[in-house]
């Protein structure tokens, strides 16, 4: 493979790197743990090469390792997703916004 | 479907991602940032699906059922108080999932016999390692959450050198690996020797020191994932892994930050296991306050702050917390909650209990906020919060916990300590803050406590 046809890739991880960076700055601590939760689904990306592995006609060791890669992705995606909106749904705000403007 | 449409799917997908988690800098856009999110998710796989290597159906519909029950069971019915063992569980899913993918792809391009490029196999050995190191640290990490293994750092002689050359031969298993793609001996010795890694990395870290370690392993899982990306060339992989691999990265400082600790000295420093060194300590009486005495206190106080830590979640006291809360405040006192970034055991947790009980997050504050508050609050409320609250991190400079960044409950009029009984912490360090003349101890299990005081107000 020739090295100049990564550099694109590179660009990517890095811009990507960057954008992270100043998306996940801005997340207050409020929502940290939904965030991480989010994350954690996010990234079960890897489900993507999962199905590759095991829909594509390989071998048997590659097909077994991927199905075994796609139920573990899987139930990160449905999972994290599922649990993350559980935990964003309790976030509320008081709905009398005026109720506590103490300090004024 | 032709390629390119796959990839623009890709890119789709990658673009939702990013404006999901832009959401989450609001608790009222989080919920619409994550159905982009799901969304995106939706249009990888089917994005996926469409490639034409796909051949076999039977595995990926099995696989996806499967962890499609698996996922729906987990998110369903895991309790808010169980959040840290589910989240570090599915770190060890989701690297898994990674190293898997890694190994499946080592393992057929060597059995057909072509030889990878050194640069795929670069990125194939790193997700595969850290992958693997991840898994069995994400499930360490689960089991001291969950209890089944003792929160208490497991400490040997000479662990620290013994685990930095287990890493160095782990890292050079990669090394040779690199050099001779063809010979598979260093890249199955290379994940049994990243397997125990991850077992030793976590067993000498406390429980109390778990957020960071949470972040950390938030943080490898998404850059595994994100080699895999460079594996396969998969540009939505590598995007989606950064993010991750950042935003772990990004709390983890900030929890090291809240503890004034370095990243190494986490690691490597097995704090919480310093308890016989304890000198005599600060000494003194811990003053007792009768329930009636504390629930007169709080009825007639202005302002009444209430500091959660880890011992509100095990006592499970969030709910009652709150009915006390609104009992105060039916009588006109201003209620506020003071949030440290690592109370409890992941970045976050407290937030999302009292969410859970429905208090509004209006009236959470984080550390800046509320500490110019605490001179002008009558009653601080601490409730299984202990290290987070020790004043000698700002006092006593030869503390091991100099420099922490506080709740300032000591400067309140009064500060009103619910504790399970006179032991110490869980870092076994003393805490001055019990002996001081404003501080009261209400010892008993906290949501007891809670309930009690909530009907010795009623009776004012």
């Amino acid at each position: 493979m020739n090295i100049l046809s990564l550099i694109p890739t590179f660009y990517v991880f890095v811009l990507a790197a960057f954008l992270g960076y100043q998306v996940i700055s801005r997340v207050p601590p409020l929502l940290h743990t939904p965030l991480m939760s989010a994350t954690n689904a996010i990234s079960a990306i890897s489900l993507v090469g999962s199905l590759v592995a095991a829909g594509a006609n390989y071998n048997t060791v590659s097909t077994i390792l991927g199905f075994v890669a796609v139920v573990c992705a899987t139930t990160n995606v449905v999972g994290g997703f599922v649990i993350t909106d559980r935990m964003l749904r309790m976030f509320k705000n008081r709905s009398e916004p005026a109720k506590k403007s103490k300090e004024a | 479907m032709p390629q390119y449409i796959i990839e623009l799917l890709y890119l789709l997908s990658g673009i939702l991602f990013i404006m999901g988690l832009r959401g989450m800098s609001h608790p009222a856009t989080a919920r619409q940032g994550m159905f982009y999110a799901e969304f995106g998710m939706l249009i990888a796989i089917i994005g996926t699906l469409c490639q034409h290597e796909i051949v076999k159906w039977v595995w990926i519909v099995s696989g996806l059922a499967i962890g499609s029950i698996l996922g729906l069971v987990m998110g369903l019915w895991v309790p808010m108080t169980a959040m840290p063992q589910r989240t570090a569980f599915s770190h060890a899913f989701g690297a898994a999932a990674a190293s898997l993918v890694g190994i499946s792809e080592y393992y057929r391009h060597h059995h057909s016999g072509i030889p990878l490029p050194p640069f795929i196999i670069g990125a194939l050995g790193f997700e595969v390692l850290l992958g693997s190191l991840t898994t069995t640290g994400s499930l360490i990490a689960c089991g001291k959450l969950q209890g089944i293994l003792p929160g208490k750092p497991l400490v040997f002689k000479g662990q620290n050198i013994f685990n930095m050359t287990l890493l160095a031969c782990t890292v050079g298993c990669f090394v040779c690996l690199f050099v001779h793609p063809g010979v598979t001996i260093f890249f199955y010795v290379m994940i049994a020797l990243a397997l125990l890694f991850g077992v030793l990395l976590v067993i000498p870290i406390g429980s109390a020191d778990m957020p960071v370690v949470m972040s950390l392993l938030n943080s490898y899982a998404g850059l595994a994932s994100a080699a895999t990306g460079f594996a396969l060339g998969n540009n939505v992989l590598i995007i989606a892994g950064t993010l991750d691999g950042f935003s772990g990265f990004i709390l983890s400082v900030l929890m090291c930050k809240a503890m004034n600790r370095s990243m190494a000295n986490v690691l490597f420093g097995a704090f919480g296991s310093v308890s016989e060194q304890a000198e005599a300590g600060p000494g003194g009486e811990m003053r007792e306050i009768g329930l009636e005495d504390a629930a007169t206190q709080l009825a007639y106080a202005r302002q009444v702050v209430f500091v959660p830590g880890y011992g509100m979640a095990t006592a499970q006291a969030q709910h009652v917390i709150r009915e006390l809360a609104d009992t105060l405040e039916e009588r006109g006192v201003t209620v506020k909650y003071a949030i440290h970034p690592v109370a409890g055991r992941m970045p976050g947790h407290m937030n999302v209990l009292l969410a859970e009980a429905n208090v509004p997050y209006s009236e959470l504050y984080e550390l800046d906020q509320i500490n110019p508050d605490f001179p002008s609050t009558d009653v601080a409320v601490v409730v299984g919060a202990n290290d987070v609250v020790n004043p000698d991190a700002r006092d006593n400079a030869s503390s091991p916990i100099a420099g922490m960044p506080i709740l300032e409950v000591d400067r309140a009029k009064l500060a009103i300590v619910l504790k399970r009984g006179k032991g110490r912490g869980f870092s076994g360090l003393e805490n001055p803050l019990f002996f001081k003349e404003n501080t009261a101890m209400l010892y008993g299990d906290a949501k007891q406590t809670l309930t009690n005081l909530v009907q010795e107000v009623h009776k004012l």
